[in-house]
């Protein structure tokens, strides 16, 4: 891949579906745009718009990517800048087309167009590894693939790291989204060992499960503007790798239970 | 068990095909034909040496065979025999009558020379993990230098080697080779299956992995460590 000039262009992708690509797309937009970087994150799954509603824009929206590509807009026009954030923009999915409504070149062509601009293009992939996959990743300088920690969504991951290969996209850097320190504890769930042995890429970043995500995607308020979640944390401190700086892995913590169920636990000799 | 009439291997650059030296002509063609139908996909393609013993095989058979395999997508490159009447058709037909590399041990009947050349037989080599989804498929053995992940898959006529981790499908002695082999530096595979014979792994963590090799034996798959 020779690098264009610009931003880059990184493309969430998973394989399997909710594994929480478009809760990681919508968080590193913002996470980015809090360090002051120029970001545009744009919605590739046509038909199964999303991150619009997780970013809180959903009533914004007047035209979407289909109407740039088919000409019924300006690409400027289909951009929704963000409420808090006025160098984040979102460019929508269209709700009413399907995946073969635009091409891997449309793709390119509106990234190259966005790209003297800002400093990240980040795209949210469908699942599924057929057009709407090809899609996303045409334009993509750099992928991350997000996944949890069972067998099921390793192995997807795994097949998606493959196809990047083929494609020269690969083999791109993961992210473990959801896990549970508790369960691993309990040999109940994959450690980050555990995957990473499989699908041998590089880790960007760890993200816990946290009750605090659902209701942040239902209001809007993606966690990354949440200071006290420990997703909000394990996002930023993703997006402040992505832009070069080292941050260290935070370690997998117990989330279950408070001080002294973790200190009678302790000497339970469990 | 009756005896075959035609037997067929993989040798260095194709097949060594060898036919009954006593059989009714007819009867070891047509066994050849419907032996190779059966798995045309394997075959086609392949380069063939056909070894007649000492039955004197006149032009018009020889180019029948030569048809024969032609129109199944292969080649006769070269016949063995030791009567005469054979040679000199197989001269006539332009093919060769000479494999002195391929096997060993028949030419060369006074001894004089030892070639020192090791034939080998052929194989595919692959310099990558395979993912999920990928599969690989060789008419003679297959070497994986990285993992074999779950989800991916091997099949083989021969055998299977992996200097990695083997967690995917593997099948070596695809066309009922049961001398087949696999080994894996960590053999963990998702199913294991040699010529009609298959087996799983045992359920649960491993101990620290260590390379295995897995054979038939006594009609069943046998796993064992690495003997060094």
């Amino acid at each position: 891949m020779t690098a264009k000039a610009g931003a880059r262009v990184v493309t969430i992708t998973s394989g399997k579906g909710g594994v929480g690509k478009t809760t990681t797309t919508a968080n590193l937009g913002i996470a980015l745009a809090r360090l002051g970087k120029k970001v545009v994150v744009m919605d590739a799954d046509i038909g199964l718009r999303n991150l619009d509603i997780v970013m809180g824009l959903e009533n914004r929206i007047v035209y979407d990517l289909v109407d740039v590509i088919e000409g019924r807009c300006q690409l400027r026009q289909a951009m929704i800048k963000h409420k808090q954030f006025p160098e984040l923009y979102l460019i929508p999915a269209a709700q009413t087309r399907d995946k073969t409504a635009i091409s891997p070149s449309d793709m390119v062509s509106i990234t190259d167009k966005l790209r003297p601009e800002f400093d990240f293009i980040i795209i949210d992939c469908p699942a599924g590894i057929e057009r709407g996959f090809r899609n996303a990743i045409a334009a993509a300088d750099e992928v991350l693939i997000v996944t949890n920690p069972e067998v099921s969504a390793v192995r997807d991951a795994d097949r998606i790291i493959g196809l990047l290969e083929a494609n020269n996209k690969g083999p791109g850097k993961l992210i473990l989204n959801r896990m549970k320190g508790d369960m691993v504890k309990k040999g109940e769930m994959l450690s980050p060992d555990d995957v990473t042995d499989i699908l041998s890429i590089k880790l960007i970043g760890i993200v816990p499960e946290d009750e605090n995500v659902i209701p942040a995607s239902n209001s809007g308020v993606p966690v990354a503007l949440n200071e006290n979640s420990k997703a909000g944390i394990a996002f930023r401190n993703i997006a402040r790798r992505l832009c070069g700086e080292e941050v260290p892995l935070m370690p997998v913590q117990d989330t279950s239970g408070g001080f002294l169920q973790r200190l009678s636990r302790l000497f339970g000799g469990n | 068990m009756q005896e075959q009439h035609v037997n067929i291997k993989g040798i260095k650059d194709g097949l060594l095909v060898s036919l009954s030296p006593t059989e009714e002509w007819l009867l070891i063609t047509n066994e050849l034909g419907t032996r190779i139908d059966g798995q045309s996909a394997f075959f086609s393609g392949a380069r063939v040496t056909v070894d007649v013993g000492n039955r004197p095989v006149p032009k018009h058979e020889l180019s029948t065979l030569k048809a024969l395999l032609e129109r199944r997508g292969m080649t006769l490159w070269a016949v063995l025999s030791d009567s005469s009447t054979t040679l000199d058709a197989a001269q006539a037909l332009d093919l060769r009558t000479s494999t002195a590399n391929l096997i060993p041990g028949r030419e060369d009947t006074d001894g004089s020379e030892f070639n020192p050349e090791e034939g080998g037989t052929p194989g595919v080599m692959v310099r990558r993990t395979l993912r999920s989804g990928r599969t690989v498929h060789s008419t003679g053995h297959v070497i994986v230098y990285g993992d074999v992940n779950p989800g991916a898959e091997i099949i083989a006529a021969g055998d299977v080697i992996v200097w990695g981790k083997l967690r995917g499908n593997v099948h070596a002695g695809a066309n009922g080779d049961e001398s087949a082999v696999v080994c894996a530096l960590d053999m963990t595979p998702n199913q294991l299956r040699i010529a009609g014979h298959i087996t799983v792994s045992p359920p649960g963590k491993r101990r620290q992995p260590r390379p295995e090799t897995a054979t038939v034996r006594d009609n069943q798959i046998i796993v064992e460590a690495w003997q060094y």
